[in-house]
């Protein structure tokens, strides 16, 4: 069981990645520190869907290009022992073919899809494949069609992005994002910004790939519906840090529990977070503390 | 609160506004040397990136990108480039004529348009034409990628994005702003023939046999020299405004903007530059 206290060396065998007290800040226009990420450490297991919640601006997607290596963290360490590796390595002391040869093993679904624009959607598709294997151009032909059928767009194929609706978007990205067959797949908010109907499809794609390909999904969102649906293990994020961690019928618990009073404060958190109440402890406190600040400080 | 201005001392406000300015030139300088110090090692990794894609000749995404950049910087601006050094050559002459011909040298504006043309308004211009047309354009284009995730995830797929996207867009820059510039130079002496023909009077065989005397090589590959650097100059900007966009589509416009300002600045910032050294070095 991993809980927000985990530290030291992951020891469970099949743990994938191993973030240990990462740290974030940014520095913003008027060089003033904002820290993002405080203390964040959880294990990802191999073969597993982890789910990471918090309201929206609470550093979700930080978090997710800390663990992709797009931003360096500050503090702490994120190992990650693949298939193809025999000990944990540590994101900040790999050299940048080795981050490279990593991120081969990475399906990476942003936000927005984040297709290149001035390619069709099977060219998108074919791009990696291209880039990183020697094999026939029919062979990539045939891969490519078989990802995007696996997503259902293969009568998009000749499209541009441009004249694609955000969930064909997505579903793109994601063909993309399977072409080299990854072991880690990590999503940002995969439901952000679709109707509930086309969500919904997303989400069940992503667990029929988790399922197909058996590989190991680490989904970062704030629909509580979706995560429900698709974790087998959720994280809540709140100020920072994990909160709680646990699998998914802890937090179902927390949430379908009737009076309130019978929880602890992260569980009321939890609570108010997993049925979108406007009143609780995630916001009465920000909002006293702004207001103090505006009063006081001003 | 303004009476407690009011009550303070000339003398202190003085102070007080002398400080605030060199507080901000500072951060003028800082900000100056932060973005000569990026686009330079911008421009060293894009040469390494260059250097390594000749070796190993693996950008297999490459050429088809290159080819759409030079089509879109080049043949694209053809037509400007075309219609500003008409009006150069055209210019240079009617403004010359009448100086020349106090000293009953009239036919000697062949030399000057020539050489003017050759070593200065071929290269600058054609380069200030670009920074307009295709620097603006390439800050656009990948701050919009930037703005798409579209670098982020270049990178996630273990695809850099300078030897991607900067490599072929630097090369392609600096060597059709080379060959712009031999048209430019063309052009812009037809100008001048066609204004000293119509206008002046001047015979065609006159005004060429002149302008080839006055024309060494020298005036010749200085300018394609300085037209190389500038299309680096150009790109460079062009990338590095585009890459560092933040804050949507207003930080894609600011980029475009910078980009065309800060090109024009260092264009003829360099220019003066390159003229001090061959004047020093008599090339
Ligand atoms: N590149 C960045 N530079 C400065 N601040 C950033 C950057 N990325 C995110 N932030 C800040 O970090 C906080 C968390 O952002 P983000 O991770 O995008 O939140 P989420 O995805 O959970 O909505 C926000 O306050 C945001 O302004
Ligand atoms: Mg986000």
């Amino acid at each position: 069981m991993t809980g927000p206290g985990v530290s030291g060396p992951a020891t469970q065998p099949d743990v994938v990645i191993a973030v240990r007290n990462v740290q974030k800040s940014f520095r913003d226009a008027s060089g003033r520190e904002a820290v993002v990420l405080a203390d964040v450490s959880f294990d990802v297991h191999r073969g597993e869907t982890v789910v990471i919640m918090g309201g929206s601006g609470c550093g979700k997607s930080t978090l997710l290009n800390c663990l992709i290596g797009e931003y360096a963290i500050d503090g702490g360490r994120i190992e990650y022992r693949t298939s193809t590796m025999d000990a944990f390595a540590d994101v900040a002391s790999m050299s940048d073919a080795e981050l490279d040869r990593l991120r081969l093993q990475f399906g990476i679904l942003f936000q927005s899809g984040a297709l290149f624009n001035s390619m069709t959607v099977a060219d998108n598709v074919a791009l990696p494949l291209r880039e990183h294997s020697s094999v026939d151009p029919r062979v990539i032909d045939i891969v490519v069609t078989l990802k995007l059928e696996q997503v259902h767009m293969l009568a998009h194929r000749h499209k541009m992005p441009a004249q694609l609706s955000g969930g064909q978007k997505k579903r793109a990205g994601l063909a993309r994002a399977t072409a080299l067959d990854p072991e880690i797949l990590f999503y940002d908010e995969p439901s952000a910004g679709l109707d509930p109907v086309t969500s919904a499809a997303i989400d069940e794609l992503i667990r029929d790939l988790s399922t197909k390909l058996q590989v190991t999904s680490v989904v970062v969102t704030h629909h509580m519906d979706s995560a429900l649906k698709i974790a087998d293990r959720l994280i809540m994020l709140d100020k920072g840090r994990v909160i709680r961690a646990g699998p998914r019928d802890e937090f179902l618990r927390i949430k379908t529990t009737a009076p309130v009073d019978l929880l602890d404060d992260d569980e009321r958190l939890i609570h108010q977070f997993m049925n979108g109440r406007a009143e609780g402890p995630l916001t009465d406190d920000q909002g006293i503390s702004e207001f103090e600040k505006l009063l006081v400080g001003g | 609160m303004s009476d407690v201005s009011s009550r303070r001392s000339a003398a202190g406000r003085g102070v007080e506004w002398v400080g605030r300015v060199a507080a901000g030139r500072l951060a003028a300088g800082a900000a100056f040397v932060r973005f000569v110090g990026g686009v330079s090692s911008l421009l060293g990794v894009t040469l390494a990136w260059f250097g390594r894609g000749l070796i190993r000749r693996r950008a297999r995404a490459a050429p088809a990108t290159f080819v759409r950049q030079m089509v879109r910087i080049g043949v694209e601006s053809i037509g400007i480039v075309v219609l500003v050094q008409t009006f150069i050559g055209i210019i240079l002459t009617l403004q010359l004529a009448p100086t020349l011909e106090l000293y009953g040298q009239l036919e000697r504006v062949a030399d000057v348009v020539g050489i003017a043309v050759f070593r200065e308004l071929g290269p600058l211009l054609t380069a200030i034409v670009i920074s307009g047309f295709a620097g603006a354009s390439i800050a656009a284009e990948l701050g919009a990628m930037v703005e798409g995730e579209e670098i982020k995830a270049l990178r996630a797929h273990a695809l850099n994005p300078i030897r991607f996207l900067i490599v072929p867009r630097f090369v392609a820059t600096v060597l059709m702003l080379t060959g712009l510039t031999v048209l430019a130079d063309v052009v812009g002496v037809a100008g001048g023939l066609a204004t000293s023909m119509t206008v002046l009077g001047v015979s065609f065989d006159t005004y060429m046999s002149l302008t080839r005397e006055a024309l060494t090589l020298s005036d010749f590959y200085t300018g394609l020299i300085k037209a190389g650097c500038f299309g680096a100059i150009v790109a460079m900007i062009a990338s590095y405004e585009g890459l560092n966009v933040r804050g949507g589509a207003e930080g894609v416009g600011r980029a475009t903007t910078q980009t065309v300002v800060k090109s024009i600045v260092a264009l003829i910032g360099v220019d003066v530059i390159f003229t001090a050294v061959f004047f020093a070095f008599k090339v």
